[in-house]
């Protein structure tokens, strides 16, 4: 088992043709994701990768019975690809593009609400399960499949969690990263909800950044729900207020959102925090086997 | 992306919103002009600086005299405002906004704001005006009361009204509010606006509303995908830091902070989390610096150029994951850059990702004096050891 994504996942990618899309598109394959085909508007008809094009999602997921779907798209169209895959179908949508006016989020969050679609990002890596299905932009060669279940605001920083829990033996069952923007798609609480839930999953590292509450919602949903242990490390100890840390989202405003405030709420709900996030692996480790 | 007072009102101004009459002045014979041309016996003189606390700092004075107002406007302009939000060296001052007197019976507080948590725009309101609104967020929440939008339905005359009984505001006044309020709404959305505030709307002497200050934060990315060229056009370098407008222009993300060790790393929340571990080891970083995931050669070069360019940093930590990008090609970057540039600090070198046996090994053939790291930790350690024995005070070494 795993979460959103496994090795029967059909993957439909949007924006496959463009330079990001094709060398991740190629990287994917090469990992073993059944990517069964591209999202192009006006080059229906044609291959690319070896894999065929289409003018529109609604045929995509006609012709190939695709489930999932990744966006490369750049800023100013991924709304409307982000809106056109709900509309087709696809269940689990990833979107890597960055940029995206939060204003146009927020109406697409509007717009998805109601329907079963799991929104992964933007502004994220998106989501791998080790050995099955690699949807984004991470190195695939650094995951292996195993126990725990990671979820992150970050990129680099989840492969950091990723390498160390490879390295610990202990591998991942799904890594999802949720993004760094304000206005974003599934949440810590979903991801923590599905490894709950996930028989394969034996402990969740959740790695957070300041700004927001995600990390305060999650705390408190691990208090009510979780069995599982959960480690997690917030970025951003020795950022200022007022100051946005590259990510839209990374932004201590009106004192709220800051590394420690989070750090607290997550003690306080019982979850094992790190300081570092070279330590990690040896706390997931110590949880999960002791 | 930040607009001054007096484009914040010129745009109120366009949505019906009520501003005071006044004009902007860049020399201090223009701001006696203005005074001059509104006429009347009073006129407020206010510094336009991308920063709060204006007030307190002596860049808002209340004067009776166009001579007064040439003299004053004369003190301020090309001086740079300090206030409790600016850093210590403050925002130059390169226009006033010299306006009519006005009377003031009352000072509210309205803002609008992107909410993360119910992802909507969110109204506040609060009837304690012309004073920092998050200290009173703080100290009396019950003072602060909001109205959700929902974006379909858009705003709602009932909610303005909620806010404006809520305000203490007569019947009388509700029209006038409702049409303020959805003025600003109209800005948000048409603006791509992350915030908005009016501190204070105030109720005139005559019993008028008027936003009197006007603050609007516009959303970068809708200015990145280049919807809104008209706000684009309004924005002022000169209150932005040099260096942070110096790298966006090479596509980095960076950040001046207090301590001694310049960082290069790439992603955000990694750059954050080596920040956080420089400081775990007893270090402290002197920026944050997101090379971006698309490292090249140009890009490590020219970040190494502008960390440089603070006389503070005293060692530099490089920590990249490459995971798709190669190791053996970014320190190829590196030791191109470190010959080029001639950097004369130490510099701890953490490698992770593809191919890191074949960029550990460039750097130690480079001849360079590069410290290669195993991890994170071990990087940290090291740049701190490396800047500590140096034994030179924080900001004490010259670069020619």
């Amino acid at each position: 088992m795993s979460i959103l994504v496994d090795e029967r996942t059909r993957v439909l990618v949007q924006g496959a043709t463009g330079r990001q899309g094709s060398f991740h598109t190629e990287q994917a394959i090469a990992y073993g994701t059944q990517v069964v085909g591209g999202v192009t508007p006006g080059r229906g008809g044609e291959r690319h990768l070896d894999r065929p094009l289409f003018d529109t999602v609604r045929e995509a997921v006609a012709e190939t019975g695709a489930d999932a779907s990744v966006i490369y798209v750049p800023a100013a169209f991924a709304p409307d690809a982000i809106l056109e895959a709900a509309d087709a179908g696809i269940r689990v949508i990833a979107c890597i593009t960055e940029g995206i006016p939060v204003l146009d989020m927020l109406h697409v969050k509007e717009a998805l609400r109601g329907q079963s679609v799991y929104l992964i990002g933007p502004n994220c890596p998106g989501v791998i399960t080790p050995d099955a299905c690699k949807i984004g932009i991470m190195p695939g060669h650094i995951h292996r499949r195993g126990r725990i279940g990671i979820v992150s605001r970050s990129g680099t920083l989840t492969y950091e969690a990723v390498k160390q829990t490879t390295d610990a033996g202990l591998g991942q069952s799904t890594c999802v990263g949720i993004g760094g923007d304000p206005i974003q798609g599934v949440s810590f609480v979903d991801c923590l909800a599905h490894f709950e839930a996930d028989p394969e999953t034996e402990g969740v590292v959740m790695v957070g950044e300041i700004g927001g509450s995600a990390e305060e919602e999650a705390a408190a949903y691990v208090r009510e729900h979780m069995s599982k242990p959960v480690v997690a490390y917030i970025a951003g100890v020795t950022a200022p207020a007022g100051k946005r840390m590259g990510h839209a989202g990374a932004i201590i405003s009106g004192g709220r959102g800051s590394a420690e405030d989070k750090f607290a709420a997550l003690e306080a709900a019982g979850v094992a925090t790190v300081r570092s996030p070279t330590e990690i692996g040896a706390r997931i480790q110590a949880l999960v086997s002791g | 992306m930040n607009l001054h007072e007096f484009q914040a009102k010129h745009l109120f101004a366009g949505e019906g919103i009520p501003i005071p009459r006044g004009y902007v002045a860049s020399s201090s014979a223009e701001a006696r002009e203005a005074a001059e041309r509104l006429g009347g016996e009073a006129w407020v003189v206010k510094a336009q600086v991308h920063a709060g606390g204006r007030g307190h700092a002596g860049g808002v004075r209340v004067l009776q005299d166009p001579e007064a107002i040439e003299r004053y406007a004369d003190a301020l302009l090309g001086e740079r405002l300090v206030t409790h939000q600016t850093d210590g060296r403050g925002q130059p001052v390169r226009a006033v906004l010299v306006e009519e007197g006005v009377t003031i019976h009352r000072e509210l507080y309205l803002g609008a704001l992107v909410d993360r948590a119910s992802q909507r725009v969110v109204f506040m309101a609060s009837d304690a005006g012309g004073v920092d609104i998050e200290a009173v967020a703080a100290a009396e929440p019950e003072r602060i009361h909001t109205a959700s939008v929902h974006p379909a339905a858009g705003l709602q005359p009932y909610q303005c009204r909620q806010l404006g009984f809520a305000l203490g505001l007569d019947k009388a006044h509700m029209g006038e509010l409702t049409r303020v309020m959805q003025g600003l709404y109209r800005l948000f959305l048409a603006r791509d606006l992350s915030l908005v505030e009016v501190n204070p709307l105030i109720v005139t002497g005559e019993g008028r509303l008027l936003a009197l200050d006007a603050k609007v934060t516009v959303d970068d990315n809708a200015v990145g995908v280049g919807r809104q060229a008209e706000i684009q056009d309004m924005r002022d370098l000169s209150q932005e830091e040099e260096t942070e407008v110096r790298a966006a222009e090479h596509g980095l993300n960076y950040i001046t902070l207090d301590g001694n060790i310049g960082c290069m790393v790439n992603g955000a929340g990694l750059a954050m989390a080596t920040m956080d571990v420089i400081k775990l080891h007893g270090g402290a970083p002197a920026n944050f610096l997101d090379v971006g995931g698309g490292t090249d050669a140009e890009r490590v070069a020219e970040a190494f150029k502008i960390i440089l360019s603070s006389p503070a940093v005293a060692g530099i930590l490089v920590n990249i994951f490459g995971g798709i990008v190669r190791c053996d090609m970014i320190a190829e970057g590196i030791v191109a850059a470190v010959k080029e540039i001639g950097v004369e600090v130490p510099v701890v070198v953490r490698l992770e990702g593809t191919n890191v046996e074949q960029g550990k090994q460039i750097l130690a053939d480079s001849g360079l004096d590069v410290i290669p790291a195993d991890d994170l930790a071990d990087a940290a350690g090291r740049i701190v050891a490396a800047v500590g024995q140096r034994g030179e005070p924080e900001g004490s070494r010259s670069r020619a």
